[in-house]
């Protein structure tokens, strides 16, 4: 019974943390650690309730998830008991769920990809300003990237004019980091969670916050080569460039989230001590390896 | 595609060839090029005796159209597909941005 109990109680401890996390500022002091303190709690999170309920259910042979699924497939027994059959149904069907969710989240994002990028073949021009850029003529303000093995930055004519030299560059060095890090594979996933419980308050809290952490870590990566205050002037002059009337409201945590993200640009506060960095990244590490490690505890 | 946008009228593949002259296209490799992009869907085609007549399905402004919803975030589902710098935001929340802007560039 103790691994049951114990999956449970961590999934229980992950989702209150994850809770508690779409509250605190802290985390804007070192996005990345936190960045990899959110994905541990979100893997550990599914692992340990899924795990609770296959502990459970094959708990009277005494032999831990692993084990026991392995005895179930080879020896084609169930477990006896109305509870425990339902425990296994629920658990394995909390399992497919999560990684269909991931699966088809991933191909779609991956199929709405394709589409953008042969479109961008067909439309976007070179610029000879901003090399290896793509360029579409529209007036209204967009920079992003589309990420992928060959990621491609894109940047509207509107963007062009609204900017100067300076602030071009680091906004280019922004989506640069975004390339590079592959900030989207850190995203997908709690994207994905979202369209599984879109009435969820604290996955949706959860998405964006670690969507804000991602632009952090992106900002903190650009102002290593260009002035932080160029990188806040454009941040500024997007938000405020509403080429757009927007059609649904889904933006009323812009203007924050571009102001948090300005002030900590122009104000920096004093960087979260490295032990403390360290100490949140091994933390998430031992977080990640608990519940692959309870699948395995026999009792 | 550049071609048949600015024409406005269904074309040959022999005439697509002629018109891209500065590239010196083998007939075939345009043909290769239009059937693809009409099996994509991006140009529809009538028989015109033995040749096919190609137009585009629709302009290169709803192409462009169809990038800029995506690239800032109006088609309703917030996908992970694309990574963005900022977003616009509206009425009052830009003033709070204005302003901050306009306190930033007379320090």
């Amino acid at each position: 019974m103790i691994a049951a109990v114990a999956l449970a109680a961590l999934a229980a401890v992950c989702a209150l943390s994850a809770w508690r996390m779409t509250f605190v500022r802290w985390t804007w002091r070192a996005p990345r650690a936190a960045i990899a303190l959110w994905q541990a709690l979100g893997l550990t999170w599914g692992l340990a309730s899924v795990g609770a309920l296959l502990a459970y259910a094959l708990e009277p042979w005494g032999r831990g998830v692993i084990h026991g699924l392995v005895y179930l497939v080879t020896h084609w027994r169930e477990p006896s008991g109305l509870q425990r059959v339902g425990a296994l149904a629920a658990g394995l069907a909390l399992l497919t769920v999560l990684l269909a969710v991931v699966v088809v989240a991933m191909a779609q994002t991956l199929q709405a990809r394709r589409r953008h990028r042969l479109l961008l073949s067909l439309v976007a021009r070179d610029e000879p300003a901003v090399p290896g850029v793509r360029v579409v003529d529209h007036p209204g303000a967009a920079a992003y990237c589309v990420p992928g093995l060959k990621s491609q930055v894109v940047i509207s004519e509107g963007t062009l004019s609204l900017l100067s030299r300076d602030e071009l560059a680091a906004v280019l060095a922004h989506e640069d980091a975004h390339a590079r890090e592959r900030h989207d594979l850190v995203l997908l996933p709690f994207a994905a969670l979202r369209w599984v419980l879109p009435w969820s308050k604290v996955v949706r809290d959860a998405n964006a916050s670690v969507a804000l952490l991602v632009e952090m870590a992106a900002d903190d990566h650009a102002r290593l080569r260009v002035p932080p205050k160029r990188l806040a002037t454009a941040l500024l002059r997007f938000g405020t460039a509403g080429a757009f009337a927007t059609p649904h409201g889904a933006l009323g945590v812009g203007a924050e989230n571009v102001m948090a993200r300005v002030n900590r640009l122009v104000k920096p506060g004093p960087a979260m001590r490295r032990r403390y960095r360290y100490g949140i990244v091994a933390g998430a590490a031992l977080l990640t390896t608990s519940a692959p490690l309870l699948w395995f505890l026999p009792q | 595609m550049d071609v048949l946008w600015a024409e406005g009228g269904p074309l040959t593949a022999r005439e697509v060839g002629r018109l891209i002259a500065d590239r010196d296209l083998a007939p075939t490799t345009v043909m290769t090029v239009l059937d693809r992009l009409t099996r994509k869907g991006f140009l529809t085609r009538v028989r015109d005796g033995r040749a096919w007549r190609y137009e585009p399905a629709a302009s290169r402004d709803a192409y462009i159209a169809e990038l800029m919803l995506e690239a800032l975030e109006m088609t309703g589902d917030r996908s992970a597909a694309l990574t963005r710098f900022a977003q616009a935001v509206s009425g009052t929340e830009a003033d709070v941005l204005r302003k901050a802007l306009t306190e930033l560039e007379e320090e």
